[in-house]
């Protein structure tokens, strides 16, 4: 059937592939990864906690997204998130959640499981020296953490933080499972569509590796300024 | 809401007449397996080669396996399960390519899978490989061919049998992710422990306890995986040396 | 890692906790939010596709705009939002339970299996199970079909009696899960897989739109009964009646005839093609006498 190649078909949907497909994937991306940054902090600054309320969660959370594969997680949330949201305002019907907000979520609260590893690699590596200094001056807890912890740990783990997330950005494809238009989900409509898979699935991982490949450069580049001055 | 909660589905027989719908998740597990350990052979062994090169003194060589490593790190592993399946029979011979597409299920859809997770799997293993032997002092290798050693026996006696022991905890989790890779392989008709449970949901409209059944059975795979190599992890530890799994490492 | 179990518990807690609320309103849900949200298909042609433009458009799709207006009249409000939100075979059902969507609006099979998930409006198509295969592949009967790969759409009531049927005729076929129906006609179109089993209908018109409709063969047995309805949720009567009313009403006043024919008559997007298929007895029983049972011996 692929009498020929036609590589027309990719010009012609350019501006859906672009404008609604690499949209959605860009924002989703960019929202996962705020969200599961600061939801990660959180989970390290509880795993590292004395207090067994906060670290055995903590704990417990990291370790189940980390053993469950992201495809499985995907399903899950789809179908779960309207009934846990519904759960926590005290509504008795689910809430309703369209797919973009639902992949939000879910790839916020998985996410966040790998960004908290990192981000308690990056906590633990600041000397404890330096905590207690800070309790020295009459920090309180969130004093410590906010004004001398995090800001190194994040300084020094951000090489690994932007790493995992052009991870991020080629595993939000995923949501490809629930007919979501994505960029890959886009360019999957039109390749079945109009019959062009081998066109549109090569062009597809042309502009994936072109995108992921620029960032990895540049994260390298980055990490080697970091080293210097640390 | 109209929830049903049946947790007595398992028990019951699936359409296909082979049994419960327990079995049939097992049955997932089992494609499950196969295909996480038979990528993993691959990966391991092009990982292992792609790793070593990359650290030889012949600069091409090295750019070569850069190349190849980049490739496979940079596009989404969903894309490249397409690409095995839907892309490359196509570019083929036509013979070739029918007889690909036309292999019997669940084959048609085992193969590709297993080559694309194997050789996703391999990039990864190789920066791993090429980490633990740059992690061992330049001198070990300087010491190995001042005794006479060759270079391919440097590596073979002195620098691989190390590099392999340092790296084992990371290859535990890449082992841990590939298993978990295999489940992208739904997306091309593989019929493994996610898609069993999907289906089963389908079939049954029972979501939440298809659900949790395969979660369970990934966290039990989990569990005796991380036991089992933290026992093999003592066992071949490098007296002396700190293992190389502390340092953080991005990824699934 | 024992604590994964203890979270699991908090989970299952969660999920009962879920499980044993009332009975769902969605009229007040629409009221409160002042928006409803449609499921739609993907390639469900011509009930609920995109077009070339990628707008959602179908015969499903206008009657459910109906029942919108009729939502609407019936709360009284001045302006009503429509969101739309994709589904799949696979999703529909858990979407439609969850609170995702309000209506689905595709081709979904009414029988009373579903019926203990979700609720029906009004049969709005009657259709039945075949099978499409190339011409050149020679396949007559169910009978040829033995040993071979067959496809056809994960979630539907096909691929379940496919599965049924080669267990209890020992015929040995091969069956894939397809996500979609383009995708599965794809799988017999490159040579994946030699039938695909689905509504005739959606046959139909995947094969006129298709590049060579003439390499195509039609199955000449309908295996079942399929009719077609408008998903809503379960246990809410309320929203039940309305959208009822709605899908009474036009065909009650003839309307249906114009929606009707505007998809199965005449030349529909995106290629222009006309599916010409005459509105069938069965159906018309159902617009004489408008029914929602998910009975084939009703039809």
């Amino acid at each position: 059937m692929f009498s020929g190649f036609d590589f027309d078909v990719i010009e012609r949907s350019l501006p859906y592939l672009f404008k609604e497909g690499m949209t959605f994937t860009l924002t989703l991306t960019a929202m996962a990864m705020a969200g599961g940054i600061v939801f990660g902090t959180l989970l390290a600054m509880a795993r590292l906690s004395s207090i067994p309320m906060f670290n055995v969660p903590a704990a417990t959370y990291v370790n189940l997204m980390r053993s469950v594969p992201l495809v499985l997680v995907i399903f899950w949330f789809y179908f779960l998130v309207p009934w846990i949201g519904g759960w926590i305002i005290g509504a008795r019907e689910p809430i309703q959640v369209g797919a973009f907000w639902s992949s939000v979520i879910t790839f916020t609260l998985f996410e966040a499981a790998y960004y908290a590893e990192i981000m308690r690699a990056g906590i633990q590596s600041i000397p404890r020296g330096q905590v207690s200094a800070g309790q020295a001056l009459g920090l309180n807890y969130w004093q410590t953490m906010g004004f001398v912890v995090l800001p190194q740990a994040f300084r020094n783990m951000l090489p690994v933080l932007l790493t995992q997330t052009i991870i991020l950005f080629q595993d939000t494809s995923l949501v490809y499972v629930l007919s979501i238009t994505d960029f890959l989900g886009a360019a999957a409509k039109i390749a079945q569509r109009d019959g062009r898979l081998v066109e549109m699935y090569l062009f597809v991982a042309v502009v994936y590796f072109i995108i992921s490949f620029s960032l990895s450069y540049g994260v390298k580049h980055l990490q080697q300024r970091i080293a210097i001055i640390r | 809401m109209q929830y049903n909660w049946n947790w007595g589905i398992f028990w019951q027989p699936a359409p296909d007449g082979t049994g419960v719908y327990f079995w049939w998740l097992i049955s997932g597990l089992g494609w499950t397996l196969s295909t996480a350990l038979l990528a993993w052979a691959i990966a391991l062994a092009l990982g292992a080669a792609i790793g070593t090169l990359r650290t030889t003194p012949v600069a091409w060589v090295v750019r070569l396996g850069n190349a190849y490593v980049e490739i496979f790190r940079n596009i989404p592993l969903l894309v490249q399960m397409f690409l095995w399946y839907f892309v490359l029979p196509e570019l083929l011979p036509k013979a070739l390519g029918d007889a690909m597409k036309q292999m019997v299920p669940p084959w048609a859809s085992f193969w590709p899978a297993v080559l694309c997770l194997g050789f996703y799997t391999s990039a990864r293993v190789a920066e791993q490989v090429r980490a633990g032997i740059q992690s061992l002092p330049r001198g070990q290798g300087m010491a190995g061919t001042a005794l006479g050693l060759t270079l391919p026996q440097a590596y073979r006696f002195v620098l691989l049998p190390q590099a392999f022991r340092i790296i084992l905890p990371p290859l535990t989790s890449e082992f841990m992710n590939i298993m978990k890779n295999s489940s992208v392989a739904l997306t091309i008709g593989l019929v493994e422990l996610t898609a069993r449970a999907r289906s089963m949901q389908e079939f049954t409209f029972q979501v939440f306890e298809a659900f949790t059944a395969a979660t369970v059975i990934y966290i039990l795979i989990t569990l005796v995986v991380v036991f089992a190599m933290r026992y093999v992890e003592q066992k071949v530890a490098v007296p002396g040396l700190i293992s190389a799994g502390g340092a953080p490492m991005a990824g699934h | 890692m024992t604590h994964l179990s203890r979270l699991f518990v908090a989970l299952f807690v969660a999920g009962a906790v879920c499980g044993t609320a009332g009975a769902q309103d969605t009229l007040k849900k629409i009221k409160d939010t002042g928006t409803i949200t449609i499921g739609h298909r993907d390639t469900s042609i011509p009930f609920s596709y995109y077009d070339d433009k990628q707008n959602v458009v179908g015969y499903a799709m206008d009657i459910c705009m109906k029942i919108v207006d009729a939502v609407k009249t019936n709360l009284k409000l001045k302006k009503l939002d429509v969101k739309f939100n994709p589904v799949t075979s696979a999703t529909r059902i858990p979407l439609m339970a969850n609170g995702t969507i309000d209506l689905e609006c595709g081709s979904t099979t009414n029988n009373l299996d579903r019926q203990k998930q979700v609720w029906f409006t009004i049969t709005h198509f009657v259709t039945a199970n075949r099978y499409v295969a190339k011409k050149s592949s020679n396949i007559k009967s169910l009978a040829d079909l033995k040993g071979k790969t067959v496809v056809s759409t994960s979630g539907t009531t096909n691929i379940k009696w496919a599965t049924e049927e080669n267990a209890k005729r020992k015929l040995g076929m091969n069956i894939i899960a397809a996500k979609d129906h383009a995708e599965a006609f794809l799988t017999v179109d490159t040579g994946r897989a030699v039938a695909f089993f689905m509504d005739d209908i959606l046959l139909y018109s995947l094969v006129a739109t298709s590049k060579n409709p003439s390499a195509w063969a039609i199955g000449s047995e309908a295996y079942t009964v399929e009719p077609y309805g408008i998903m809503l949720r379960r246990d809410d009567a309320a929203f039940k009646k309305v959208v009822n009313g709605a899908v009474t009403r036009l065909y009650k006043s003839g309307e249906i005839n114009k929606i009707y024919d505007k998809w199965f008559l005449k030349p529909i997007p995106p290629k222009g093609v006309n599916l010409n298929v005459p509105m069938s007895a069965q159906f018309k029983k159902v617009v004489a006498k408008p029914t929602d049972s998910g009975d084939p011996k009703d039809y």
